[in-house]
């Protein structure tokens, strides 16, 4: 694999069991992800994901099948080399508090011998594109907000341009409103940086905002469905999943689509001036709901100019659920 | 052939028995005279060979324990056994210690730093071990998957994040054996028990007792305020 290109993971028949345990913690386990695709493991405490995601850097050694790399198995690298070149992001980050964050961010840029020069280039580079001042360079772990380190840790994570990011639930220590303006970034950072991810949440919603596909698993280390979240929503494999991805996936549903992404009603003569307005980039699920508060029914979509583009009914919605 | 030339030759030595100052004849408790009559013979030397009995006990007894606090990091298991025979250590009596050592190794520096560099252990090798298994969790998984070897874990961020803990041990271990290495007089006529010593031995007199206690005292607050600089100049991270 390549540092700077994404690479593709393949999990082969992976089984990992735990001495003096029945239950294997990951079991049969085989998923590909595609280079540059964002893959979240999603499910309840003990269903193994933490389990498959530190066996892609060795954290965890497998007991049968294979992990490959870029058609490469994991265990045909050197495990020092291997992590190195892999991105690995925690829940509580792990900044090395003796360190500055330039410092930190530097961390394998060191270990891998880059020059003081390049080091430094880089890690403005990275403060920046995680959205930290550089000034935020000469401080201290201690001084930086739940959010900031998170994003140090991102940044350290990405420093050596690593072809795969391990992320296992690096947002879920952080206050709601931190959270999703974090996950929001970092899905504008992923579009800029195309790395592949894999993602470990146990939060289904989380899951469903981030991931390309979603792999949920289920006690005992068993993939129950490996799915974009779209078809996940529309089609659960079995009741497992249904219970997991809530009573609410149709809703869910909503949230994965814009108003400028589907097919609204015409605008016939003059907009009613008394309905509710909302912009293009609203979700279906945001917009259902401003008609629902405000009792109205159509909605009119505006664009950017703030001019009429289209109208959205309930029945309108209805239909775009059943079509999808 | 030699002359006795005045200029080279020291004069001949005529002992001075001393007349005594005014206070040291009346017996005051403290008489500064005799302390800058007697800094040059007595105190000085006690002092230097004082600082010198300490340096070698805390650098030594900071090499072993030092040594046995990685192993008891790295495994686990030795933990116990180490921490019997340097608790087991500690307790022993320092007077009783020096005596015990006597029959093996005689009246010389060697027992006394034995037994100095025993005392300092207990305190050097929890302080160590402490501070390196307060590391928290996230950050050495941090840097085991950021691809550091376990010797670059230990070096560049184990032993530094320890750094506080291990000076603190430094601190506790250099005061106390700059006390203890005052017992030393009973085995050798070294160090700063020794003007306390002959002190006691005269009875009525007080001032040299008063004067090598009290550089004891200085010699232990300034080396803890200079442990505390190294601290400091060691974690710039704290103070952030």
């Amino acid at each position: 694999m390549q540092t700077g290109a994404a690479a593709e993971i393949v999990f082969d028949h992976v089984t990992k069991r735990y001495p003096g345990r029945d239950e294997p913690a990951v079991e049969d386990l085989s998923l590909t992800i595609p280079a540059g695709e964002i893959c979240v493991l999603v499910g309840p405490s003990g269903a193994g994901k933490t389990t498959a995601m530190k066996m892609v850097n060795r954290l965890i050694e497998y007991d049968e099948g294979d992990i490959r790399i870029d058609g490469t198995s994991v265990r045909d690298q050197d495990v020092t080399e291997l992590r190195r070149r892999i991105g690995y992001v925690i829940q509580y980050v792990g900044l090395f508090p003796h360190m500055s964050v330039a410092d930190n961010v530097a961390t394998v840029p060191r270990l891998l011998g880059w020059t003081r020069d390049r080091q430094r280039k880089r890690t403005a580079e990275l403060l920046e594109l995680v959205g930290l001042e550089p000034e935020y360079g000469k401080r201290y772990p201690a001084q930086l907000s739940g959010g900031q380190r998170q994003r140090v840790g991102l940044a350290r994570a990405l420093a050596a341009d690593p072809p795969l990011m391990l992320m296992d639930e690096p947002f879920g220590a952080l206050d709601p409103i931190t959270r999703d303006r974090l996950q929001l970034e970092f899905l504008r950072l992923h579009a800029e940086v195309r790395k592949t991810v894999i993602f470990v949440t146990h939060d289904i919603d989380e899951a469903i905002k981030l991931g390309d596909r979603i792999a949920i698993m289920r006690q005992g280390g068993v993939l129950a469905q490996y799915d974009t979240p779209d078809h996940l929503l529309a089609h659960p494999a079995d009741d497992f999943v249904a219970r997991f991805v809530g009573a609410d996936r149709g809703l869910k549903r909503l949230a994965l689509r814009r108003l400028d992404e589907i097919e609204l009603e015409p605008v016939t003569g003059a907009a009613p001036s008394d309905a509710p307005r909302a912009p293009g980039s609203t979700t279906l699920r945001d917009a259902l709901s401003l008609m629902m508060s405000e009792g109205a029914d159509p909605l009119v979509v505006v664009d950017t100019d703030d001019q009429p583009i289209g109208l959205l009914s309930v029945a309108r919605v209805g239909r775009v659920l059943s079509e999808l | 052939m030699s002359f006795y030339n005045p200029q080279t030759t020291p004069p001949p030595v005529i002992p001075n028995f001393g007349t005594g100052s005014k206070c040291e004849v009346e017996n005051h408790t403290f008489c500064w005279g005799w302390v800058q009559h007697h800094w040059g013979d007595t105190l000085q030397p006690a002092l230097l060979d004082h600082l010198e009995l300490t340096a070698i006990a805390v650098s030594i007894g900071f090499a072993i324990a030092f040594a046995a606090a990685l192993l008891a990091y790295r495994y686990r298991r030795l933990d116990q056994p180490i921490g019997l025979v340097s608790d087991f250590l500690y307790t022993i009596p320092s007077l009783a210690l020096f005596q015990l050592l006597v029959p093996i190794t005689g009246l010389t520096t060697t027992t006394v730093e034995v037994a100095l560099v025993s005392y300092t252990l207990l305190i050097l090798y929890r302080n160590i071990l402490d501070g390196l298994r307060g590391v928290p969790a996230e950050v050495s998984e941090a840097a085991r998957g950021m691809g550091l070897t376990p010797l670059q874990t230990l070096f560049r961020v184990d032993l530094p994040l320890a750094a506080p803990a291990i000076v603190a041990g430094l601190r506790i271990a250099t005061v106390s054996t700059i006390s203890i290495a005052t017992v030393a007089a009973f085995v050798l006529p070294k160090g700063l028990g020794y003007p306390i010593f002959t002190g006691i031995k005269q009875d009525e007199f007080k001032t040299e007792i008063i004067a090598a206690g009290g550089l004891a005292i200085l010699l232990a607050l300034t080396a803890d305020a200079l442990l505390v600089v190294v601290q400091r100049a060691l974690t710039p991270w704290r103070r952030a």
